[in-house]
């Protein structure tokens, strides 16, 4: 079973759909008690921090997802939800967030010729091994679309990294935690190996 | 480094995919869920689909169609033509499309590229252009002109500002179309395509023209293209998309070849 924490951003359609593929149900919703008593998490979202931090913090899902990653209750965070985990959000005029990890969230830096939003097929580069990359490529393309990017207080928690002007992290994890800032559900079949990693996790990594 | 994207693009009409020439003379060329998960599986980048369906209440067929082909592929892909407002927006990204593109929708009311970027991010927004040399004069001083209605209709608006201004709106992205080069298989529109790449900070997807992986090699580089539409070169197999990725790996243009 798997909770999808749906906050009003963004299309949950694609993450349903890739869930389904591999046998699993998603429960999607807004409740915080269901995300509370949740066994598995899935913080997915696009668009801003500012607004998705009010959206979180008005149906009290903040507290239900910091509930949850004390518990440590496995969580994947996809793109926007790999953001909002950080401390703060450049996004938005230093927008606080959910604090599970330290850090913040930068906006990738302006470059002549430079196409922002990063839009497209990227490399990830893992650096680390984690039980989320069971199978994968060392670096491999993944689907990226986003503007800011999660920078982690602490380089032990940076997974994976990926270029487009700088190197960025685009694989976390800490603890129970682990976060994307590409969307596994539209990364093809490394993605879906991906997700099917999450589901077999059982929380525990050792950093 | 981020990868050039290829992008079939299936043209839809009452459920099936067609290919024109020029817009006109459309044959039946298959089912397109059955060929957008070939092309998942050949490796392409991501999708497009156009709705050419003539009247609207067919809208639901395509409905369908997105709603089958979210199931079949992992891989984003894009809904254009007869998108006329937030409704029909709601209704093809529910289905399970990424995208929405805007056309000739975005042109007679440039509001909507706004409030789509408002209700569903810009990421999602995709502004469609057609586009049609012209003599440069005041109004149109790029010598490129709007035109809307699957090229019928010049709007007097000049491309080039019509990019930025659309850019400006909200829109993620931008899908520009040559008219005059649409079905021809003789190349891109290169010098329309580098200078509204240049022009603009969001992504730009070139489209007509496409014959040989060489067209694309060209956008790619002399024409600042972040991805290339492509049709008939691949629907009628006379290139593969592994093909077309292997020679432009081989001339060093940055392409995803693990799928």
């Amino acid at each position: 079973m798997v909770v999808i924490i749906d906050y009003q951003a963004g299309n949950l359609t694609s993450v349903v759909r890739s869930f389904k593929v591999l046998g699993v149900e998603g429960e999607v919703t807004q409740d915080p008690d269901a995300v509370a008593r949740a066994e598995r998490i899935v913080f997915p979202g696009v668009g801003a921090a500012g607004r998705a931090m009010a959206i979180l913090k008005e149906l009290k899902l903040d507290q239900a997802l910091k509930k949850a990653f004390d518990k440590g209750v496995p969580i994947l965070g996809i793109c926007l939800g790999a953001q909002v985990i950080l401390e703060f959000s450049d996004e938005n005029d230093n927008t606080p967030c959910l604090g599970l990890i330290p850090g913040r969230t930068r906006a990738l830096p302006r470059q002549p010729g430079l196409k922002i939003p990063h839009m497209g097929w990227n490399t990830v580069s893992f650096l680390r091994q984690h039980p989320i990359s069971q199978g994968l490529p060392e670096s491999a393309e993944y689907y990226f679309v986003h503007s800011y990017y999660p920078s982690p207080a602490q380089e032990n928690m940076v997974l994976g990294v990926t270029e487009h002007g700088i190197t960025f992290p685009s694989v976390m994890g800490q603890r129970n935690l682990v976060a994307t800032q590409f969307h596994p559900e539209k990364s093809g079949r490394f993605g879906l190996q991906l997700l099917k990693n999450f589901l077999a996790w059982d929380g525990s990594y050792a950093e | 480094m981020l990868s050039k994207r290829i992008i079939p693009c299936l043209d839809v009409r009452d459920g099936r995919t067609t290919k024109g020439i020029k817009f006109r003379n459309n044959v039946d060329i298959g089912d397109p869920v059955a060929m957008a998960r070939h092309y998942y599986e050949a490796g392409a980048d991501e999708l497009v689909f156009y709705d050419i369906t003539a009247s609207s209440d067919r809208r639901d067929i395509m409905i369908d169609v997105v709603r089958h082909v979210a199931a079949a592929i992992l891989i984003p892909f894009s809904v254009g033509g007869g998108i006329r407002n937030l409704q029909d927006m709601r209704a093809v990204l529910l289905a399970g499309a990424e995208k929405v593109s805007v056309n000739t929708a975005a042109v007679l009311d440039p509001g909507l590229i706004a409030a789509g970027a408002r209700d569903f991010g810009s990421q999602c927004i995709v502004l469609g252009m057609d586009v049609k040399k012209v003599e440069p004069s005041e109004t149109i001083p790029s010598g490129y002109e709007m035109v809307i209605h699957g090229g019928r209709t010049p709007m007097g608006i000049d491309a080039l500002w019509w990019a930025q201004e659309g850019e400006r709106l909200g829109a993620g992205e931008i899908c520009l179309n040559s008219i005059d080069a649409d079905g021809t298989q003789t190349g891109y529109e290169l010098t329309l395509t580098r200078m509204i790449s240049e022009a603009v900070s969001i992504p730009v997807i070139a489209s007509g023209g496409a014959g040989t992986p060489e067209h694309l090699c060209e956008v790619l580089t002399a024409g600042h293209a972040d991805a290339a539409l492509i049709a008939s070169m691949v629907h009628y197999g006379t290139y593969s998309i592994q093909e077309i990725k292997d020679y432009l790996h081989q001339r060093g243009i940055p392409v995803r070849l693990h799928w």
